[in-house]
């Protein structure tokens, strides 16, 4: 903002200051071939869908399990394969936009509660069946060794544990790693470590077509419909079954989370509810990142069992599959029987997939359950009816603010409506640059907001012409003063005055939901865009005209006649009062 | 009149706001209780988005009627059916349906009128969302007045601060009252507009208590005026400021209402534009006799505009006699100290 001082000397370079920063901004938005701001699904056509969490006591839920359920939904929702469908937080809720038409299988996917269910694990191999299969695949991502607590040390918790886990990373580990039952007295954690895996699939592998991929294993018990669907699904497309209500009385066919293994799993043994706690930390004598988990009494009990089922099982049977919302998010070994529910899963984590592990499982204990809170689907062509409203009525708006302006202060008006073109003009470029590089949709509010803050921009201006007009009244000031005094006074109304608007946009952008936060946005947007507009385009304008004959001699078109100005000097004035 | 509007134009007049404020308050108060009745007794109008339901809106093809719209729709299993023409569209307003039944409607609707199901925009809401929306608009209500009242204290002084906040409360009530009277629907796009109200009616208030700032402030203990004649001069002084930025603001609005009730019908543009025309009319009103008449009850209770007040009033009553003869019109800005008004007689004494 030019220091009132260099505007009232050089008024020239603050304008071609301005120039300048327009032009900058004009030739980004061009190369950036971003002339046409993307629009919101109001405008577009498309499906919103917000989702409210519900839960048992009415408190906000914890941030860490919406963002996890953000993910959850957001994985399902790419399943679908449906392109540019976008899943966000807005508070406590989560909005699900799918662009375009043929939504309605997006809408029935997105609502159903993400659960999660321990099963043992009772055949496995790489996500689809490649040409080359090994005999037994143990395609465990990430194999995984639980620790049974053999006896309870007096450490308590310290004693059991087991673990297992995932490499998040696709590497391509043909051998399922064994989880190193770190430390003490499990000599069974070897064991684990002899199933072999590919769990890095060639991308052209025809599933099914090749090698039975279950050669080897031992397919005693498992339904044989099961046998059929394993051998045919393909674990490294997108949809890999995420969001799949799985039967807990059932066995089931499903992918790891990460694509690089399938499974055939038992019915479920522990529901995710039975889970009190999961953190990620360091071992102390190894060093190595774990994953702590402890089950409610119910839960241990069935936890113990199952432990001590895998533990006696031939690989890949002695692996237990953690499923959440249809994926096998890991699939650790069972170290021996885990009594008291005290759990630790290790092998290969780092912190970061320690504590993601950590985070699903705790989101599995207490998994969030959503009510659709709206859906609204906008027709492409009710869509574009709303859009054209909107520009129509906001040029509308602008001409007869304009109108009004020329009508009432005539020469000065004509300066008001060279501000709102530049103000029109830097908005449209703020609009395709917030457009083009933090891809901001534009939706209806916004445009309301924005055209609603045609009158905001033009009251500051009315504000310094009433100014310059006083000033003119009060003394015998000429123009090229009363621009100068006019300013310092008005500078000080319009920059509350646009401090109070600021603050309203503000307060609304953060609490309010859906729409009005969109239009707070604008209205926010609009009132810096006033203000630059009034520093470095209105004052230093008024500055040079009133050099021109026409406004200083007062002209009958200037705005400033002396007839217009009513009583000039000598009366009055307020400030003499 | 050209009179009139010429005098308007020049800001050549004297109108006592300020000295009229107990039928300011009354009237006020008086609309204030109407539109707590109408809130009682009627309640306003919600729309869907705070009941819960449903609504369908599909171009409106040749030969449809109300009845037929009704009828695919009812036989589609809706039970609650209210049709209305929005626009070039229909709009059909139903009870909340499931995911299941809404594909069911928007393909009926299609069938019947060659459609494509895409056409037909539709919008559930479940009967919870609109506490959530309520409960946010009341949070963002109440920060954004301590807000205001932080800054505008921290801006000017807490005196304006209190005036600016009871004026703004007054518009929403007011609102508010018309609403229910009216039977106008309330969205959340009414919301908007309500809550955008109380930006428009706080900056003409800045813009006239920044006026009795200046003025006021060259008040000292031998000035001639009360603070009431100063406040009342510095608003009849802003009054033409406050009618245009009033009326700039409430043109695009209007526009915005002109073509969301002739081009669309109905829908968010409508209920936005008209909150904000109802508020900004409301708050137009309110900055003049409500936020100003306040804040000087409030400044005339300190000691140093009594004071002032008090020997104003004697130097003027030994003036008046004189005066009189002189006074042309005798336009009796009254206040409650019984001053009367400075008008051009006496600034001639000068």
């Amino acid at each position: 903002m030019a220091p009132p001082t260099s505007s009232q000397i050089k008024p020239g370079r603050t304008l071609l200051a301005l120039l300048v920063i327009i032009l900058a901004m004009g030739a980004t938005v061009v190369l950036q071939k971003a002339l046409v701001p993307k629009f919101g699904l109001d405008l577009a056509g498309g499906t919103t869908v917000t989702l409210s969490p519900v839960t048992s006591d009415g408190k906000a839920p914890p941030q860490e399990s919406l963002d996890r359920a953000v993910n959850i939904i957001r994985n399902r929702v790419n399943g679908t394969g449906i392109s540019d469908a976008e899943v966000a937080r807005a508070g406590d809720n989560i909005v699900i936009q799918v662009p375009g038409a043929g939504r309605d299988e997006a809408i029935k996917l997105v609502a159903t509660t993400a659960e999660m269910r321990f099963r043992q694990v009772l055949a496995v191999a790489a996500a689809t069946t490649p040409p080359q299969t090994l005999p037994t695949s143990a395609a465990t991502p990430s194999p995984s060794a639980m620790t049974p607590s053999p006896g309870a040390s007096p450490a308590g918790r310290a004693v059991s544990k087991v673990l297992a886990e995932p490499t998040p990373t696709p590497t391509v580990t043909r051998r399922a790693r064994s989880h190193t039952a770190t430390g003490e007295k499990s000599g069974a954690g070897t064991r684990a470590s002899r199933a072999q895996a590919t769990p890095s699939p060639s991308p052209s592998a025809t599933p099914g077509e090749s090698e039975d991929p279950l050669a080897g294993q031992d397919l005693t018990g498992i339904d044989p419909a099961l046998l059929k669907e394993f051998r045919t699904i393909d674990c490294t497309a997108k949809n890999k079954g995420q969001g799949a209500q799985d039967d807990p009385d059932k066995q089931i066919v499903a992918c790891s989370q990460d694509g690089t293994a399938r499974y055939i799993l038992d019915k479920a043994a522990v529901q995710g509810s039975q889970i009190t706690t999961a953190s990620a930390g360091v071992r102390q004598d190894t060093g190595a990142w774990v994953v702590n988990l402890d089950f409610k009494s119910q839960g241990a009990s069935q936890w113990s069992d199952l432990t001590a089922k895998a533990f006696e099982a031939q690989p890949p049977r002695n692996q237990i599959g953690v499923v959440l919302d249809g994926l096998v998010i890991t699939a650790p070994a069972s170290n021996g029987r885990i009594a008291g529910g005290n759990t630790e899963i290790s092998g290969g984590f780092t912190q970061e997939t320690a504590t993601e592990l950590a985070d699903q499982l705790k989101y599995g204990s207490l998994p969030l359950k959503f009510v659709q809170s709206s859906v609204v689907s906008v027709s492409s062509t009710l869509g574009q009816d709303q859009l054209r409203g909107g520009l129509i009525s906001g040029a509308i708006g602008l001409v007869i603010v304009m109108i009004y302006l020329l009508l009432y202060y005539r020469g000065l008006g004509a300066v008001g409506i060279a501000s709102l073109g530049v103000a029109t003009i830097i908005t449209y470029l703020s609009v395709a640059l917030l457009s083009a590089n933090v891809g901001f949709r534009w939706s209806l509010p916004h445009i309301i907001g924005l055209v609603v803050s045609i009158g905001i921009t033009a009251d500051s201006f009315i504000v310094y012409f009433e100014r310059i007009r006083d000033e003119m009244k009060e003394g015998h000031r000429t123009l090229r003063a009363a621009v100068e005094v006019a300013w310092r006074r008005a500078k000080r109304t319009i920059l509350v005055a646009d401090a109070v608007m600021f603050i309203a946009a503000v307060v609304l952008y953060f609490l309010a939901v859906g729409g009005v936060a969109g239009f707070a946005f604008a209205m926010g947007l609009t009132t810096l865009i006033d203000i630059m507009v009034v520093f470095l385009f209105t004052k230093p304008l008024m500055s040079l005209v009133a050099r021109l004959k026409f406004f200083s001699k007062g002209h009958k078109l200037s705005g400033l006649d002396a007839e217009r100005m009513g009583r000039t000097g000598a009366e009055q004035t307020l400030q003499e009062a | 009149m050209p009179g009139i509007i010429s005098r308007l134009y020049r800001g050549d007049i004297d109108i006592d706001f300020v000295g009229k404020r107990k039928l300011w308050y009354g009237l006020s108060a008086l609309l204030m209780a109407i539109s707590i009745l109408g809130m009682v007794v009627h309640g306003l109008n919600l729309g869907i988005e705070f009941r819960g339901g449903s609504v369908f809106d599909f171009p409106r093809v040749a030969n449809s009627s109300v009845e037929e719209v009704r009828e695919t729709i009812h036989d589609a299993g809706v039970h609650q059916v209210i049709v209305q023409e929005a626009g070039p569209n229909w709009r059909v307003t139903t009870e909340s349906l499931d995911t299941n039944e809404v594909p069911k409607v928007q393909d009926a609707v299609a069938k019947k009128y060659h459609l494509k199901a895409d056409d037909v925009s539709s919008q559930v809401i479940g009967a919870t969302w609109g506490g959530e929306v309520s409960k946010k608009a009341w949070i963002g209500l109440a920060v954004f007045m301590l807000a205001i009242m932080l800054y505008l204290s921290f801006a000017f002084e807490w005196r304006m601060a209190l005036a600016a906040i009871v004026a703004l409360v007054h518009d929403l009530v007011i609102t508010a009252g018309i609403y229910a009277w009216s039977g106008f629907e309330v969205t959340p796009a009414t919301m908007l507009g309500f809550l955008t109200i109380l930006g428009y009616s706080l900056y003409d208030a800045v813009v006239v208590f920044d006026m009795i700032k200046e003025v006021t402030a060259n008040l000292g203990t031998s000035a001639k005026m009360t603070y009431t004649q100063a406040a009342n001069n510095a608003l009849s002084h802003t009054l033409i400021r406050s009618l245009n930025t009033s009326l700039v603001a409430i043109l695009p609005v209007a526009a915005i209402l002109f073509i969301g009730t002739t081009l669309l019908g109905a829908g968010t543009l409508k209920d936005l534009s008209l909150a904000l025309f109802v508020g900004m009319v409301v708050g137009t009103y309110s900055s003049l006799c409500v936020a100003t008449p306040i804040l000087v009850t409030l400044k005339e209770r300190e000691p140093k505009w009594q004071a002032l007040a008090k020997r104003v009033a004697q130097r003027e009553a030994s003036a008046a006699k004189q005066a009189a003869a002189g006074a042309k019109q005798a336009v009796v800005a009254g206040s409650q100290n019984g001053v009367p008004a400075a008008d051009d007689g006496k600034r001639k004494k000068r």
